[in-house]
């Protein structure tokens, strides 16, 4: 196999025929170079739905509440659930070992908010220290709510950078006054959530505040958690899951909310719907090695062809070689290492041609749910490792046929 | 050296077989120097293909130096082939895209010999053809007759036991026929088994012993009264 002599024979009949080659090469080349694009792109599409997901703790689990649609022990259906701070303090000490961060969600919609003469419609929400953490928020300036704004009921708020833009411009907001619904708030913070703009419209106020000032007694609109940090991907869907199972079941009886009502007590997990997204793209990853293998199927086939063609060509030729005592075991090496070694560099440059492509282009690609398209090694060693298969695949018949050739026939064959 | 007793050998052509050897009975001595003649379709060049192990008889028997060539497999041919015989045909038969060194020393490259000493051995039958200076030609740069000469040189080189030449002449003009002979007559004085088949009186009597073929029988055996093809040169 590694004898120089071989070699030189592959370089002599090679450099004989170098059209053929590289046009033999070329379909390799463009297989290999399909399917790294195609990995890349998938791996992009990873990368940017991950990306996507970190707009939020990934590890977050809400609680919402509904109308009931199923009567129990006595109670009709279409009753409204409301949560309320008792709850949020009844779970957070009954689930605390699970619980990593906590925070409870008073808000309102389409609140006019305005700072002197600039206004605009936003949301704002009271909210606890640790919402910031389950959002995922960053703060530019200033400060997030902290424990004795909630304790003291002041009146501050904590603006996403949208808001700051719109109504501040470029002056700094720190200190001054907003109004919301005509009560002032003094700004004690700009803050920036990963998941773009939409999230950015909000204005955080202290839970107390917000409940106090905007007649909301002790009610809840969302209770959210985030779950303690796991050791692997799957142990932490599987405490997200254990948590919102618990949360569900302890909220539905307090409410007296049948096990089996789907829209009175509703727990959101993230990580479900990670996992949900992540099965999905292994399936896309699937699907394009499968169409990715197909091309250097093509390509590979396109080999065997041409190597059909090379040994009905050097009919003669091998007939002599084998009248001149070369064994079929010769005959078959001789072809099976042509075809390996033109589908290996062939396919190497289609690697490398890829990869060049996805180093270079990647970059510049912009979108939601795209983003650094690459290949690991792991990718690149296993397309090595499929193109020495297929080249030995696209080598072997026509090696077999070469074998089987009669020197006699050969040798009349003018 | 060859020993063949009752070999029978049809084709197949179609729905009817064509009987072409129908018993032949023959032997060669070693040193002997041996032209078959015959026209076109009497077997002799059938016969050549059975002697070189290119093709096997139906019936009969062949010895080739004490051993039995019967059902062989192909490893076991390929290796005969190369330890016990040279080939020279009609058409030269050089790989093309190789030197005249390259193809001398293929025969040694199937041996198994390692490079350095192929080369040497190669270009010393080279040089014993008379081509040493032409070692780096392609054969597409050579005339006939120097092509032969290579192939002369590339059936000694894996010295075999005996030199089978199927009409060796056959595409060359007399002059360099005789040349070719003259050196074929030299292999001989070293003391190498030659089988030639020949359709060409002339050549037929530079050798010690000419069987006649007809319709897949010898009709004749004689012996010769050798002609030095040096004497015509």
């Amino acid at each position: 196999m590694f004898s120089l002599d071989r070699w030189q024979e592959i370089f002599q009949t090679l450099s004989k025929n170098k059209l053929r080659a590289f046009l033999t090469g070329l379909s390799v080349s463009s297989g290999i170079f399909i399917l790294v694009i195609l990995l890349g792109v998938s791996r992009g599409m990873q990368n940017g739905i991950e990306k996507e997901f970190q707009q939020d703790a990934v590890t977050e689990v809400e609680v919402w509440t509904g109308t009931t649609t199923v009567g129990y022990k006595g109670m009709n259906p279409g009753r409204r659930v409301q949560l309320e701070n008792e709850d949020f303090e009844y779970t957070t000490q009954k689930f605390g070992d699970q619980i990593d961060s906590k925070s409870g969600y008073f808000g309102r919609w389409g609140a006019i908010i305005n700072y002197k003469k600039e206004n605009g419609s936003y949301e704002f929400a009271g909210v606890h220290p640790d919402f910031q953490k389950v959002e995922n928020a960053t703060i530019i300036s200033g400060r997030f709510i902290n424990a004795s704004d909630i304790e003291g009921n002041d009146k501050v708020a904590v603006i996403g950078n949208r808001v700051k833009l719109d109504l501040f411009k470029d002056k700094d907001p720190i200190g001054e006054y907003i109004n919301i619904s005509k009560v002032p708030f003094k700004v004690v913070g700009v803050y920036t959530d990963p998941g773009g703009e939409r999230e950015e419209t909000r204005v955080y106020l202290p839970l107390t505040t917000a409940q106090r000032v905007f007649n909301g007694k002790n009610q809840l609109r969302m209770l959210s958690f985030t779950i303690k940090p796991a050791a692997t991907f799957d142990e932490a869907v599987q405490n997200a899951a254990f948590l919102s199972d618990g949360l569900e079941k302890s909220l539905k009886q307090r409410h007296l909310v049948s096990p089996d009502d789907t829209s009175g007590i509703r727990v959101f997990d993230t990580l479900e719907e990670a996992k949900r997204i992540y099965d999905l793209l292994s399936y896309i990853d699937l699907f394009f090695w499968i169409v990715g293998i197909c091309t250097i199927i093509a390509g590979v086939v396109g080999v065997g062809n041409i190597m059909l063609i090379v040994v009905k060509e050097r009919t003669k030729e091998i007939g002599i070689r084998k009248a001149i005592g070369a064994q079929p075991m010769s005959i078959i090496g001789m072809i099976l290492q042509e075809a390996v070694f033109v589908t290996f560099v062939a396919g190497f440059f289609g690697l490398f041609g890829g990869l060049l492509l996805l180093e270079v282009v990647g970059p510049q690609i912009q979108s939601d749910f795209f983003a650094n398209p690459e290949v690991d090694m792991n990718v690149a060693l296993s397309t090595i490792v499929i193109l020495i298969i297929a080249g030995a695949l696209a080598g072997f018949f026509p090696a077999y046929r070469a074998a089987k050739i009669k020197p006699i026939i050969a040798l009349r064959d003018e | 050296m060859i020993e063949i007793k009752d070999l029978h050998k049809s084709y197949k052509m179609g729905s009817n077989s064509l009987h072409v050897l129908k018993g032949i009975n023959f032997s060669v001595k070693e040193g002997d120097f041996v032209s078959i003649m015959g026209s076109s379709g009497s077997g002799k060049s059938t016969l050549l293909n059975i002697l070189g192990i290119l093709d096997e008889a139906d019936k009969g028997e062949y010895w080739l130096d004490g051993v039995l060539i019967k059902n062989l497999n192909e490893k076991v041919a390929a290796r005969y082939r190369n330890k016990f015989l040279g080939f020279i045909f009609q058409s030269f038969n050089l790989i093309n895209y190789k030197t005249a060194l390259e193809n001398v020393s293929l025969p040694l490259y199937y041996q198994g010999v390692k490079s350095k000493e192929r080369t040497e051995k190669a270009m010393h039958y080279l040089d014993k053809v008379g081509l040493a200076s032409w070692s780096h030609h392609t054969p597409n740069e050579l005339s006939g007759g120097q092509k032969q000469r290579v192939a002369i040189a590339r059936a000694l080189a894996s010295d075999p036991k005996v030199l089978l030449a199927d009409e060796p002449t056959g595409a060359l003009d007399s002059k360099t026929s005789y040349e070719v002979m003259e050196i074929i007559q030299n292999i001989n004085d070293e003391g190498k088994t030659i089988i030639v088949v020949t359709h060409e009186h002339d050549i037929a009597q530079m050798t010690k012993r000419i069987v006649h073929l007809k319709d897949g029988l010898v009709t004749d055996d004689t012996a010769v009264n050798q002609i030095r093809a040096s004497a015509y040169v």
